[in-house]
C-alpha cells in the first residue's frame, strides 16, 4: 500500500474538511481567561504539570507539541463517540468551542523533555521501522506521514515524546477504539491497515523508538 | 464510636509505651512488624487512627516510609505517631517490612454510608468535569488498587480517607505528593463523604497489580 496513495484519496479530505468545518469557526471567540487557567491545571493534573504524559493505572499521552488539529479533533472524537475512552468523554463533552481551540494552541506551545521509560534496547529496530516501514507486510514508512522528527503535521498526530506504553496500547486496540461510527469517516482510518500489518513486537519497537524523540 | 480525641490519647499512650520497648536492647527476636501491628492492627489490617497497610502497593509504601523518616509527610497525625516509628527503620528492614505487608490478604472497612456509594461511585469513575474534579479511576483503576507508587484506596476506612484528603486540602503532606494535593483542594466535605464511603465499601477480591 502507498501512503501517497492513501493521502491522496478522496476519504481522508472528506474527513479532514469535515473535521476542520467544525472547528473552524471557534477562534473568532476567546475562553475566559479564569476558566481556561483553572481548565488547563485540570487537564495537567492527569497529563502532567508541562504536558509531559504521566503513568496513572492506564497510560495518560503526553500532550506537549501535539498538533493543535489533531487535538481538537481527538477531542471531538471522544464527545462524537468516534474514539471510545470513558475518562475522556467525560472530561470532553464539557468543552466549548473556544475552550477546545485554546487548549489546543496552549498545548502546542509546551516542550518539556520526553518522560521516557520505554526499553531503549528496541529503539534501533523502532528506528528502521520508522524511517523504512516493513516492505513484507506493505507497512509504509511511518515518517512519510508523521515526518522524519515525528513532529506530527495538521490531523497527523505528533509521536515524538509520546509514552511507548500508551503507543503500545493506541495500535493493539485500533479497531476497538477509533473510527467507530461508520456513517462518520475520519482520519483513524488511514491508520487502520497500518496497525494491522505490524506485529506485537514491532510496534513494542517503534513505540520505543518515538518515545525517545524530543 | 470513639472521638478522635479519644483515639488519639489511646495511641499515644500506646506508642509511649511501645517506644519505651524499643529503646531498650534488642532481643534475640526481631519484633519488626509486631511493632507496626500494635497502631496498624492485627494483620494490618487497619485499625483507629492508623490506616491498613495490608496488600497496599510496595512502592506506595516505600515512598511513605521514606517520606515520614525525612518529615515531609507532616500532618499532626503523622507527625504524632510516625516519624519516630519510621525514624530508625534501616534500608533493609524497610524492604523486608513492605514486602512482608504488599503480600498481605486484606478485609475492607465496609464503614461507609451506604446511602452514599452511588455518588461516590460516579466521582471516582467520571469525576465532574464542569468543576474540573478529575476521575480518580484514570489512575486508582478500575478497582481502586493502584499501582507502583499509586496506592489502592479500596477498602480502607472511611475515617482515614477524609482524614488524608482534608489534611492535603489544609496544606500538610505536600512533599511529593503530586497531584494529590490539587485534586483533593477542589473537592467539596460532601464530594470527600461520598468518595470516602464508596471506597471504604469497596471489596475487591482480586489480587492487586
Ligand atoms: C482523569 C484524568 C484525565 C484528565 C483530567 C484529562 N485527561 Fe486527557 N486523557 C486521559 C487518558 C487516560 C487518555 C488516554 C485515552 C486513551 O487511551 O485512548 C487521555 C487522552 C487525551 C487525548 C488524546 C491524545 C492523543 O494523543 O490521541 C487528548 C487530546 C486529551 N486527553 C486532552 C485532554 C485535555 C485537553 C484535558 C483537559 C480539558 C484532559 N485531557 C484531561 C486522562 C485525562
Ligand atoms: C498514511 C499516513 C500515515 C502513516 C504512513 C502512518 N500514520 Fe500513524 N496516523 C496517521 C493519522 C492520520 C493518524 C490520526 C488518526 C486519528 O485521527 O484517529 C495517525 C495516528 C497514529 C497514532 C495514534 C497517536 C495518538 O496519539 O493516539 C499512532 C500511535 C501512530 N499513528 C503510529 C504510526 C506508526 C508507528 C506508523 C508506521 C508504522 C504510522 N503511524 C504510519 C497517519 C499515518
Ligand atoms: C504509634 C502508632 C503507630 C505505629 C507504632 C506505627 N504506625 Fe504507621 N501509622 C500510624 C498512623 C496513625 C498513621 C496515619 C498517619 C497519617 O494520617 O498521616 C500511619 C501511617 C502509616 C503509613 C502510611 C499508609 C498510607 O496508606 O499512606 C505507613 C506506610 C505506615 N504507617 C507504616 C508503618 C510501619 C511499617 C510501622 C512499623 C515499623 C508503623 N507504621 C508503625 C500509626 C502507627
Ligand atoms: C493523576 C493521577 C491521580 C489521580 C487522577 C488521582 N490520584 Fe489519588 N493518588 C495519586 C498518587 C500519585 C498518590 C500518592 C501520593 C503520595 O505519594 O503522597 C495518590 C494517593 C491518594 C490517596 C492516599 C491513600 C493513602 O493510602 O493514604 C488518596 C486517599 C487518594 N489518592 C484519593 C484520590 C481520589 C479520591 C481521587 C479522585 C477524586 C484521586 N485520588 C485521583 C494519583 C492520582
Amino acid at each position: 500500500m502507498k501512503a501517497k496513495a492513501i493521502l491522496q484519496s478522496g476519504k481522508l479530505f472528506a474527513a479532514l474538511g469535515a473535521a476542520s468545518a467544525t472547528t473552524a469557526h471557534a477562534d473568532d471567540k476567546q475562553a475566559p481567561p479564569r476558566e481556561f487557567a483553572a481548565k488547563v491545571h485540570y487537564c495537567t493534573t492527569c497529563h502532567g504539570v508541562s504536558g509531559q504524559g504521566f503513568r496513572g493505572f492506564y497510560p495518560i499521552p503526553r500532550l506537549a507539541g501535539q498538533q493543535p488539529d489533531y487535538m481538537k479533533n481527538q477531542l471531538l472524537a471522544f464527545t462524537q463517540k468516534r474514539r471510545t475512552n470513558t475518562i475522556m468523554f467525560s472530561v470532553a463533552h464539557v468543552l466549548s468551542p473556544e475552550m477546545l481551540s485554546a487548549l489546543s494552541s496552549h498545548f502546542n506551545k509546551l516542550d518539556p523533555k520526553p518522560l521516557g521509560g520505554g526499553p531503549a534496547r528496541l529503539a534501533s529496530e523502532g528506528k528502521t521501522i520508522f524511517t523504512q516501514g516493513v516492505s513484507a507486510t506493505n507497512v509504509p514508512a511511518c515518517a512519510t506521514c508523521h515526518g522524519d522528527t515525528a513532529a506530527g503535521n495538521g490531523e497527523i498526530p505528533r509521536l515524538a515524546g509520546q509514552l511507548s506504553d500508551y503507543v503500545v496500547a493506541k495500535l493493539a486496540n485500533w479497531d476497538k477504539e477509533r473510527g467507530q461510527i461508520a456513517s462518520q469517516p475520519d482520519a483513524s482510518a488511514l491508520m487502520e491497515p497500518i496497525a494491522h500489518g505490524l506485529t506485537p513486537d514491532q510496534i513494542k519497537a517503534v513505540a520505543a523508538y518515538v518515545s525517545t524523540l524530543e | 464510636m470513639r472521638s478522635r480525641l479519644a483515639e488519639a490519647l489511646l495511641i499515644a499512650a500506646a506508642s509511649t509505651i511501645l517506644f519505651a520497648g524499643l529503646a531498650s536492647p534488642a532481643g534475640a527476636e526481631d519484633p519488626a512488624i509486631g511493632n507496626c501491628t500494635w497502631c496498624h492492627g492485627g494483620g494490618a489490617q487497619g485499625y483507629l487512627p492508623a490506616p491498613r497497610l495490608a496488600g497496599q502497593q510496595r512502592a506506595y509504601l516505600r515512598a511513605q516510609l521514606e517520606r515520614f523518616r525525612m518529615h515531609g509527610r507532616d500532618a499532626p497525625a503523622s507527625i504524632q505517631f510516625m516519624w519516630a516509628a519510621a525514624e530508625n527503620l534501616s534500608d533493609g528492614r524497610m524492604r523486608a517490612l513492605t514486602d512482608y505487608l504488599a503480600a498481605l490478604d486484606t478485609k475492607p472497612a465496609m464503614d461507609g454510608n451506604p446511602a452514599l456509594e452511588g455518588r461516590g461511585r460516579d466521582i471516582y469513575q467520571n469525576g465532574v468535569a464542569d468543576e474540573n474534579i478529575v476521575a480518580c479511576v484514570a489512575c486508582h483503576g478500575p478497582h481502586a488498587t493502584g499501582v507502583g507508587a499509586i496506592p489502592r484506596l479500596d477498602g480502607l476506612s472511611h475515617s482515614y480517607l477524609v482524614r488524608r484528603l482534608t489534611d492535603w486540602q489544609n496544606g500538610y503532606n505536600r512533599a511529593g505528593a503530586t497531584p494529590m494535593p490539587h485534586i483533593a483542594g477542589n473537592l467539596s466535605p460532601d464530594q470527600i463523604d461520598a468518595l470516602s464511603s464508596y471506597l471504604s465499601n469497596t471489596r475487591y477480591a482480586g489480587a492487586a497489580r
